[in-house]
């Protein structure tokens, strides 16, 4: 992991968000520096798709500040954060199942035409040149997404995100339905997308993509932060061990 | 060989052996089955009724010009309203409003024309149309914006929404003239609503037809040369001739029938008389030609199916159609775009309150009762889903015009209003199930 700056890329300070008294997310600080993967990590329900949502402008945190690149920003609805080049995998992929691969991938941001309307073949173009490097199996342009497998929708969700030039990627469990070549590709993606100088949030449940592909993680439990670690500096069993006890190992702080 | 255009051309190379020469024909030419099985519907409609009358009546008066001038003329009011009403429901909304707001506009253009503009303008004046028609669909937009309001920002449902409105907006209909009758409209403004003075004649027709049929061959060509530049799939060449000789014969045909139907004898005495001229005793052969609300009908969808389809906010209507929560997640407004639907809706009805009360002459309070059930239905018979995130405008045209085929078709073979409301019900519950099948198959 390079660190050029000390300044981050994201810093995501003291945010608390609750639902009808359940506090999904407790006071947390989390960072991501250009360049680096950070994972977020913890059991169902501890808070991790509630917190990058707090980021994507899903959700606005009842308390907390956010600092890209120092500098405090609000991020109230999703245009706020995409115009910060935060670009997001949702969890739930976030797709229109009556429309095509083509107009979800430029849901929001359509190319138009001189005439002011929609240049779908421009579009449809795009999205299979963006597609033959994310899924080059993937031939399914002109039907709905609905007619999609769980895999292909993911690659959708997966080529929006990246299309659109993202300083900071939001991953949430970007491979949870992907087949082992898919998940293998995303892998390299993010290998390459870290090497261009992004910052990525990722999302994991398989801690042995954690080890691999992650610079440091985040383990939450229960609505809090239990401890950051440099992936380097602990093993498997005892980042297993903060997301079961939630505690702290003393290693690797 | 056919070629599927669902796989990249290189791609599959797998025998397609069970696939029907109809299934493959459907393909390679790309027809829309859905419109092509409404067409088909549609065709077997007026046929039904106009051998029905042939054999039972002794006199098949469906199939002549004269009746299907007026079925077109009659759609047209309910068809306006069905393409907003498409948008609607697209987005998983519904709009109950809109036969009162027929009412409401309809008044407050009878009274702005009839009462209010001759004083200050002199009745008769040419601006007095113009300004009547502008309020009217400001009065609708407005009204829409506030039920839009109401379901977006304040979070009532539509249904409830709009339930209120039907009964507000009429209520207000009745008190704006104390329950009275505004009649006759202006003279340029009855235009809007057809009749012989209302029709642009047999030339204006050909000139529209030929206009339209130029329309659809170089939107053909621009669709050629788009896919030609990105190197999609392309038609075979036949395919796109017979596409084209549909188009363009079902344009040419419709202004063959409307200029088939003459004007009548004593309209043409009287147009004669204030010509200096006079009729020969043989009679004169004045064509109707398009009637002017057809004409406006036709617009309205013209340039709702450019919304709908090729504009950001059409694809921002599906997306909300589709899932609500992604569409947001993009960046997308939902609740200004529920706003700006429901007050497009909103004018579109007082487009159609126009097009009525010209039609009638005379604004009334009772004007577009019941309207709200034809246009939901015309929109749901025309393929648009309750579900939402599917629909377009053509179906919900044809869909008013299968509607009012029905109406017109029953009328004239003289069923009873008892039996018309009967088949009409039950041609809705079963056009909803055989679209139900069709998804499911086409899945
Ligand atoms: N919109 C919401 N309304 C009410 N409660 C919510 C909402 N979103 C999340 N929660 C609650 O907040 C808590 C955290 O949920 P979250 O989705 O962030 O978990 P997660 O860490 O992403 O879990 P998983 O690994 O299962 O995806 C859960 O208890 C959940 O029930
Ligand atoms: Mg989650």
């Amino acid at each position: 992991m390079k660190r050029t700056t000390n300044t981050p890329l994201v810093e995501m300070r003291d945010i608390s968000i609750s639902f009808g008294g359940i506090k999904a997310v407790d006071h947390v600080t989390v960072n991501l520096f250009a360049g680096e993967v950070v994972g977020l990590l913890g059991h169902n329900g501890a808070g991790k798709s509630t917190l990058i949502k707090c980021l994507s402008g899903a959700y606005r945190p009842d308390h907390g500040q956010v600092f890209i690149d120092g500098q405090k920003v609000t991020i109230n609805n999703p245009r706020d954060a995409r115009a910060q080049n935060i670009e997001t995998i949702y969890q739930t992929l976030a797709l229109a199942d009556n429309l095509n691969a083509a107009a979800n991938l430029f849901l929001g941001r359509e190319l138009i035409n001189s005439a002011g309307l929609l240049d779908e073949a421009q579009m449809e173009a795009e999205t299979r040149k963006i597609m033959a490097r994310l899924n080059p199996n993937f031939r399914k342009f002109n039907v709905p997404v609905s007619a999609l497998s769980g895999g292909q929708r993911q690659s959708v969700a997966i080529a929006r995100a990246v299309y659109f030039n993202a300083k900071i990627l939001i991953m949430d469990e970007p491979t949870a339905a992907l087949g082992p070549q898919e998940t293998q590709m995303v892998a390299e993606l993010i290998e390459e997308l870290k090497k261009q100088g992004l910052g990525i949030f990722l999302i994991e449940h398989d801690i042995h993509n954690v080890m691999k592909l992650c610079d440091r993680a985040s383990v939450m439990k229960n609505g809090q932060l239990v401890g950051t670690v440099d992936v380097d500096k602990v093993t498997d069993d005892e980042i297993l061990g903060m997301i079961i006890m939630g505690k702290q190992s003393n290693q690797g702080v | 060989m056919t070629q599927d255009p669902f796989t990249d051309s290189n791609s599959s190379k797998k025998p397609q052996s069970k696939i029907s020469p109809l299934t493959s024909f459907l393909r390679v030419t790309e027809i829309d089955t859905r419109l092509a099985g409404m067409a088909g519907a549609l065709l077997l409609i007026w046929l039904g009724f106009h051998y029905y009358g042939l054999f039972v009546n002794g006199m098949g008066a469906f199939l002549t010009p004269r009746n299907l001038w007026n079925l077109s003329v009659q759609t047209s009011s309910i068809g306006i309203m069905a393409t907003g009403m498409v948008l609607v429901i697209v987005t998983r909304n519904i709009d109950l409003s809109v036969g009162a707001l027929v009412g409401v506009t309809a008044m407050m253009m009878g009274i702005l024309q009839v009462e209010v503009l001759p004083q200050y303008l002199g009745l008769g004046h040419p601006a007095i149309w113009v300004i009547t028609v502008i309020v009217g669909l400001i009065a609708g937009a407005i009204i829409g914006a506030l039920h839009g309001w109401l379901i977006a920002y304040c979070r009532i449902p539509a249904f409830i929404v709009t339930l209120g409105g039907l009964l507000i907006w009429r209520g207000m209909a009745f008190i704006s003239a104390g329950g009275k009758t505004i009649s006759p409209v202006d003279q340029t403004f009855a235009l809007l609503g057809g009749g012989p003075y209302g029709a642009i004649g047999a030339w204006g027709s050909w000139v529209v037809g030929l206009i339209a049929c130029a329309g659809v061959l170089w939107m053909m060509q621009s669709g050629r040369a788009q896919r030609v530049k990105h190197d999609f799939p392309l038609r075979p060449m036949w395919a796109e001739v017979l596409l084209a000789a549909i188009g363009c014969g079902t344009i040419i045909g419709s202004v063959l029938l409307v200029n088939a139907y003459p004007l009548p004898k004593g309209i043409i005495k009287a147009m004669a008389a204030a010509n200096n001229t006079i009729v020969p005793p043989e009679g004169i052969f004045i064509s109707h030609g398009f009637a002017i609300p057809v004409l406006i009908l036709i617009s309205v969808g013209v340039l709702m199916t450019i919304l709908l389809t090729r504009t950001r906010f059409g694809r921002y209507v599906f997306a909300i159609g589709g899932n609500p929560e992604a569409a947001s997640l993009a960046g997308i407004n939902t609740r200004w775009m529920t706003l700006k639907i429901f007050s497009l809706m909103g004018m579109l009805a007082g487009l159609a309150g126009a097009v009525a009360s010209a039609r009638l002459n005379s604004a009334t309070n009772a004007l577009g009762l019941l309207d709200e059930l034809y246009v939901i239905a015309a929109a749901v018979i025309g393929g648009t889903s309750l579900a939402g995130g599917v629909g377009t405008i053509y179906g919900a045209i044809l869909g008013a015009l299968v509607m009012q085929s029905l109406q017109t078709g029953m009328v004239l073979i003289g069923f009873d209003t008892a039996i018309q409301q009967i088949v009409v019900g039950i041609v809705l519950v079963l056009a909803v199930y055989l679209d139900n099948l069709y998804r499911s198959k086409s899945k």
